[in-house]
């Protein structure tokens, strides 16, 4: 289980550094309610598998992306997505004192309860995510603002790619 | 309880300016019915002062200029200014092509008591259409005023006039990183705002009980959805649901003693719920996969009308409120949402994706026909007044939330907005009970 973790974190890494998308995500919410020990546990595990320098695993300096974005009308997680989403669930499996709500949002576009329930399958995909890897039922809760909270304003293409995310917000 | 008026001025683009002094702008911004000339005399006054508390005969002018239907002279074209109708010469109306006079009276009878009087005529055929005396006191004065011209309006058009119901909606004002949301109520012509909620967290989905004493509304406050139900005149209000995840859609019973509510648990299936505001028992609707969400009753509180993605996109289905199997009712269009039914249940109003802009439909129940109101591109969240003439819904205009009113043939659009806030959500009162 962890060597299929660690080689997700490797691949996922790999294809941040390399895609420009990253830089548009801004900065995450202060990192200081994130459990500060979250990464000890685990990297006692690495040097079994080789990969002792492990520079690269960066959660624990408060670097780890806690926003997903999202595809128009799509709750899938993107493939170059997935390995925050597993450093989130490796946190979450290492602390299970660790909680986090999972705010799913969708662009302005349309219903407003329609799009709660956008934003709400967005939360549950990445909640079967963490589930999958590692993280327990009680660690995880949602809420779906659907259009209410947007991250960004404006009525355009641009602004609403910012606005169909996730945010995952430790909450203890 | 916090009480803002607003006091904005007015935006007329037919030329009324001097008749009218409404609190909200309103701009007439469709108008394919001819508007019929008529005149509203300034209501004679007898008590302390120089002038009535209210200017009732400006009140009643508005209301008829707003409906779109009506052209109301203003004083300066009146050759005479009678206050009662023995006075009404006929011949100084017909010879404007005025085809409704409206002369009335304010009398003060106590230290806090008045008597407002009007009478309707037609002048070309010499007659008294209606003619009413209310009470009053000063707070009640401006609905007074209202009640007239619904009877007049009801006169003239057959109608029922809305002009004494009220409209609640939320809006959203930036502050700092966050906004400050508020649940609104107020007259259906904008005055008397009365903020009835307030929160830094998002308010959403108000929906008037059947008597239009109580609000039902989704709150997010600590971060979670719950649906609580507000009672206008005290401000208490009970927690109805409060379930992991979703608490979503709240909408009353025609009998008043139920919500249909969205709940989607901690899997996040958005189901359509009935939850008895007596017994808090909840009854489960639906069950698929899809999200089902916005339930509606109809008036006949046979059917919820809900919006369901099962086929793909939302499209709008129905059940039977004490459950059963889930019909599609529109097939027209990839996005259909937010079904709302007439109060006289003939129409359904959607949300309807118009070849990529977001529209207001209209859907007649027995002819299938879906009907485009509105021509923004995001619009949304239809409400019938309760006449079934007219729909409030909102529009976006310089990058803010405004509220649009349209009537049911789509041929008089009106804007109304406060000017201030991003505004959304309105819904449309019952009528009032007098």
């Amino acid at each position: 289980m962890s060597h299929f973790k660690l080689i997700l974190i490797a691949l996922g890494t790999l294809a941040l550094a390399g895609c420009p998308a990253t830089s548009t995500i801004p900065d995450p919410e202060p990192t200081d309610s994130m459990p500060s020990d979250s990464s000890s546990a685990d990297t006692d595990g690495y040097g079994n598998d080789g990969l002792r320098d492990g520079e690269f695993i960066d959660y624990d300096s408060g670097e780890l992306p806690n926003i997903i974005y999202f595809d128009f009308d799509s709750s899938e997680v993107r493939s170059e997505d997935t390995d925050i989403v597993s450093r989130h669930a490796m946190q979450l499996a290492n602390n299970p004192s660790a909680r986090v709500r999972l705010e799913g949002h969708a662009d302005e576009r349309g219903s407003r309860e329609y799009n709660i329930g956008l934003g709400e399958r967005r939360a549950q995909a990445v909640r079967r995510l963490l589930l999958i890897q590692g993280a327990g039922t009680a660690q995880i809760s949602t809420v779906s603002f659907g259009e209410e909270r947007p991250q960004a304003e404006g009525s355009n293409e641009a602004a609403y790619a910012l606005n169909r995310r996730v945010e995952i917000k430790y909450t203890n | 309880m916090k009480v803002r008026i607003f006091g904005l001025a007015i935006v007329l683009l037919a030329g009324l300016a001097s008749a009218v002094n409404a609190q909200v702008v309103i701009d007439i911004i469709d108008g394919e019915v001819r508007r019929t000339p008529v005149a509203v005399v300034p209501f004679g006054w007898q008590g302390q002062g120089a002038t009535a508390p209210l200017d009732v005969a400006d009140v009643i002018s508005g209301d008829l200029y707003r409906s779109g239907r009506f052209d109301p002279k203003p004083e300066s074209d009146m050759l005479q200014k009678p206050t009662s109708g023995e006075d009404v010469d006929f011949d100084d109306w017909t010879i404007l092509g005025i085809e409704a006079v409206v002369v009335g009276s304010v009398v003060q009878t106590g230290d806090n008591d008045y008597t407002v009087q009007f009478q309707l005529f037609d002048p070309f055929r010499q007659e008294q259409l209606v003619g009413y005396r209310m009470p009053a006191t000063r707070g009640t004065l401006r609905r007074v005023a209202h009640r007239a011209a619904d009877m007049i309006y009801e006169k003239l058009t057959g109608i029922k006039g809305v002009f004494a119901t009220q409209v609640a909606y939320v809006s959203a004002q930036k502050r700092g990183n966050g906004s400050l949301y508020r649940l609104v109520v107020a007259d259906y012509d904008g005055e008397n705002e009365h903020v009835i909620m307030e929160s830094t967290d998002p308010i959403m989905s108000p929906a008037w009980s059947p008597d239009s004493r109580r609000l039902a509304y989704v709150s997010f406050e600590g971060n979670r959805s719950s649906i609580y139900v507000q009672q206008l005149r005290t401000g208490n209000r009970i927690k109805a649901s409060s379930e992991p995840g979703i608490n979503g859609a709240p909408s009353f019973s025609p009998d008043g003693r139920k919500l249909v509510v969205t709940l989607g648990g901690i899997d996040g299936n958005l189901d359509i719920y009935t939850l008895d505001l007596t017994t808090k028992q909840k009854t489960r609707l639906t069950t698929h996969r899809a999200i089902d969400t916005e339930g509606s009753w109809s008036p006949d509180g046979r059917y919820i009308y809900f919006t369901s993605d099962r086929s793909g996109g939302p499209q709008v289905y129905r059940v039977p409120s004490e459950g059963g199997t889930a019909e599609r009712v529109t097939f027209e269009g990839s996005y259909n949402a937010r079904p709302r039914l007439s109060p006289d249940g003939k129409k359904l109003a959607v949300l309807h994706n118009d070849r990529g802009n977001f529209r207001i439909g209209i859907m007649d129940l027995a002819r299938k026909d879906l009907l485009i109101l509105s021509t923004g591109s995001q619009d949304e969240s239809p409400s019938f007044a309760p006449n079934s003439e007219i729909l409030i819904y909102a529009t976006r205009a310089g990058g803010n939330g405004v509220l649009e009113t349209v009537s049911a043939d789509g041929l008089i659009r009106q804007r109304r907005s406060s000017g201030q806030a991003d505004v959304r959500e309105p819904v449309w009162s019952p009528f009032p009970r007098y």
